[in-house]
């Protein structure tokens, strides 16, 4: 397997061909935050809170997505990406209803945790209120859309973990959401299995476990990354 | 795409409160309103939302009983789940209960009201506050500031965080007491009752020097409700409701809080956006009642514990019959109780349930209708819920113990009014006196927070005519 090397953040890396920026960033420790990004789904650029400069290419890159390539030489954290990423997470507040003080999600939250990492003190843009379904139909798991951020972490989980394949995003724009079977409430979907990898996926309080009050979402990443890996490498058994 | 935007008129809490009052021919007080804009969106921005949220939302309606909403809100929830809480969860909801009523009390009487009695109605408003009561007298008011502590620190230790917790869930609580909460608790239980007894026979000491007071700041017959256990013992938390007059006779007893809409009526009137309820069997506006702490202490038979029962007793005494009529005794009863809730504690504390994991049932939606009720520090609170199949939030009604004291309040003004303007003119010192009156009820209102003896406060005076003939003004 051919090796290529380039720069991040003034530091030279070697690395296996194929590799993302991401992961090539991750070996030197630079910290870029990500929201859409779940180790062992497919990666799909939709958040785009990974953007970083590549010298030479005039327009910023996703990491999760971006081959790295022989020779480049990237920026993971200059300030003109800290105020894009800081805009993205704005926008991602401003699109939503998030009340984080009344979340299931509180203290637990990516979303949250990229406002933090991002600097945001308070929302610039206008704040959209959006008119948002909640889904409890389901018994055991409930949805709530004004806290979903379309980074489709369950839409892949469900597909690629499970095999069950229930999520999909329908329309575009401001009114693509997320949707159970043919738009059909959660709980009468007869695809889904209950497992419940969509609710340990998600980033943020959209998805959680029914009868769960304010804050006490919390989701078991560690599970979903061993099966991903158990899947990847045909380990069903310990 | 066309899109219609109402705005409601108002959906924010007004800073100041505004009273104005009507003189009559002779220039004698008829009548004083008392107005006050109370935000109500919160019933509009629950709809929809699940069911297990409730607790968390409404806890956000007040900053300073938090507590009361998240026991009202977690009872309604227990009926929307058809479960009975496991004992430790309700003795542990019991016990957040109980350290609410101290921490309110001790703030509104040491912090808010103490000032009024101690350095007197008619001193300068500049240092008639906490910070002149330090000044005058400091180990007081560091006592008094210690007991709120504890009460907080109880409400910390059980739910994690001093305001907003969202503890006490639908089915019970989330967690147990820990035995260094325990210990803590213990450790600190002789001195509270240390401060509360000393503040209580000084109190004592000063009120036979405020007849004036206790004749003009809201002496008058009314009904009183609140709850009571089933054996006619003190309650906050369970029972049922009862309704005493003002000789103590039971007027209704047995009530039971899905009834409320049976018994309650709430009236409108176009110069207040707080609603008016009153006991529906009289009618509008003789169905007059008062709730809250001098209520809890008239409606009752005794109190649970010994020497918040001695003090009962001797409260009837003072007050002249089995029920105490003038608003001014609100304070005194504000301390008997928090002698109760430190009392009550201290009998927790040592209860082995207390320390019991079982402390929440667990079920799903079995009822779509809920109402649940508890007694807040200020009076009685009703939680209201319909919910779908599913727990999301179909229709919410909040009854909140300043509104059920409305009526009350405004005939308290009234009174105050009367005995000490007489004339075209607004008397000094009146705004102070006007103030305690309101005081009296501790109502959550913005004017509440704005403590420090510096109630932000509008009177004005009006001629039979209607026409404005004075204004005094203090923000
Ligand atoms: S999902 Fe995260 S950001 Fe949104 S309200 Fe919940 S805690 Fe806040
Ligand atoms: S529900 Fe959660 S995981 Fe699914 S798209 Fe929305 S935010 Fe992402
Ligand atoms: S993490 Fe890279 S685009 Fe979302």
């Amino acid at each position: 397997m051919s090796v290529i090397t380039l720069t991040i953040d003034g530091q030279a890396i070697a690395i296996e061909e194929g590799a993302t920026l991401l992961e090539a960033a991750q070996e030197v420790g630079a910290a870029i935050p990500t929201l859409c990004h779940l180790k062992g789904l497919s990666p799909v650029g939709a958040c785009r809170l990974c953007v970083v400069e590549v010298e030479g290419i005039p327009k910023l890159l996703p990491a999760c997505v971006t081959a790295a390539a022989e020779g480049m030489v990237v920026h993971t954290n200059t300030d003109n990406l800290q105020d894009y990423r800081r805009t993205i997470v704005e926008l991602f507040f401003a699109e939503g209803n998030h009340v984080c003080a009344v979340c299931v999600a509180n203290n637990n939250c990516e979303l949250q945790d990229a406002a933090i990492s991002t600097g945001m003190t308070h929302v610039t843009y206008p704040y959209q209120y959006p008119q948002r379904e909640v889904d409890v139909s389901h018994p055991q798991f409930g949805l709530d859309r004004n806290r979903c951020i379309l980074c489709t972490r369950c839409v892949r989980a469900c597909d690629e973990l499970e095999g069950a394949h229930v999520w999909d995003i329908a329309y575009r724009g401001e009114h693509a959401k997320l949707i159970a079977g043919l738009d059909q409430p959660w709980g009468t979907v007869d695809a889904c299995t209950s497992c419940g990898k969509c609710v340990d996926a998600c980033p943020t309080g959209a998805i959680f476990r029914r009868g769960a009050t304010v804050a006490e979402m919390e989701r078991d990443r560690a599970k979903l990354e061993f099966l991903a890996q158990a899947r990847e490498e045909q380990q069903w058994t310990r | 795409m066309s899109k219609t935007v109402v705005i409601d008129p108002v959906t924010r809490i007004e800073g100041h409160a505004k009273i104005s009052i009507f003189l009559d021919d002779q220039g004698e007080v008829e009548n004083a309103r008392f107005h006050v804009v109370e935000f109500r969106g919160f019933e509009k921005f629950c709809e929809g939302r699940p069911m297990w949220e409730m607790a968390g939302i409404t806890a956000r309606i007040c900053g300073i009983c938090p507590v009361s909403h998240l026991l009202a809100s977690a009872k309604t929830g227990d009926k929307l789940l058809a479960v009975q809480v496991p004992p430790a969860g309700e003795k542990l909801r019991r016990m957040m209960n109980l350290a609410q009523i101290i921490q309110s009390h001790a703030l509104s009487f040491f912090h808010l009201s103490s000032p009024d009695f101690l350095l007197g109605w008619d001193s300068d408003p500049a240092t008639r506050n906490v910070f002149g009561l330090m000044a005058a007298d400091p180990d007081l008011a560091r006592a008094g500031i210690r007991l709120r502590q504890f009460g907080q620190t109880v409400i910390e230790l059980l739910g994690a965080r001093k305001i907003h917790a969202a503890w006490a869930v639908p089915g019970g609580v989330r967690s147990p007491l820990s035995e260094e909460g325990r210990a803590w608790i213990r450790d600190r239980l002789p001195e509270s009752l240390d401060t509360i007894q000393t503040a209580l026979a000084l109190f004592k000491d000063l009120l036979d020097r405020f007849s004036e007071e206790v004749a003009s700041f809201g002496q008058f017959d009314s009904l009183f409700m609140g709850l009571v256990s089933p054996t006619g013992e003190w309650e906050h938390y369970g029972g049922h409701l009862r309704f005493v007059d003002s000789q103590g006779n039971i007027i209704a007893d047995g009530l039971r809080e899905e009834d409320y809409q049976d018994f309650l009526g709430e009236a409108v009137e176009n110069w207040s956006y707080l609603k008016f309820p009153y006991y529906k069997p009289l009618g509008y506006p003789d169905g007059i009642y008062r709730v809250g702490p001098l209520a809890r202490l008239n409606v009752c038979e005794f109190m649970g514990t010994e020497g918040a029962n001695r003090e009962l007793q001797e409260f009837r005494q003072r007050a002249g019959g089995r029920c105490a009529t003038s608003s001014f005794f609100y304070h005194y009863a504000r301390l008997i109780e928090i002698l109760a809730g430190v009392e009550e504690i201290a009998r927790l504390v040592d209860d082995p349930d207390i320390a019991s994991d079982r402390c929440r049932a667990k079920a799903d939606i079995n009822a779509l209708e809920g109402v649940g009720v508890s007694e807040a520090p200020r009076g009685t609170l009703f939680h209201h819920y319909n919910v779908d199949k599913d727990g999301l939030i179909q229709k919410v009604n909040l009854i909140i113990a300043t509104g059920q004291n409305n009526l009350a309040m405004n005939k308290t003004v009234t009174q105050i009014a009367q005995h000490y303007i007489h004339g075209p003119e607004i008397p000094e010192g009146l705004l102070n006196r006007v103030e305690a009156g309101i005081r009296a009820f501790d109502p959550c209102l913005s004017c509440s927070t704005h403590a420090l003896g510096k109630m932000p406060l509008q009177v004005q005076l009006f001629d039979r005519d209607r026409n404005l003939i004075a204004q005094v003004q203090r923000d």
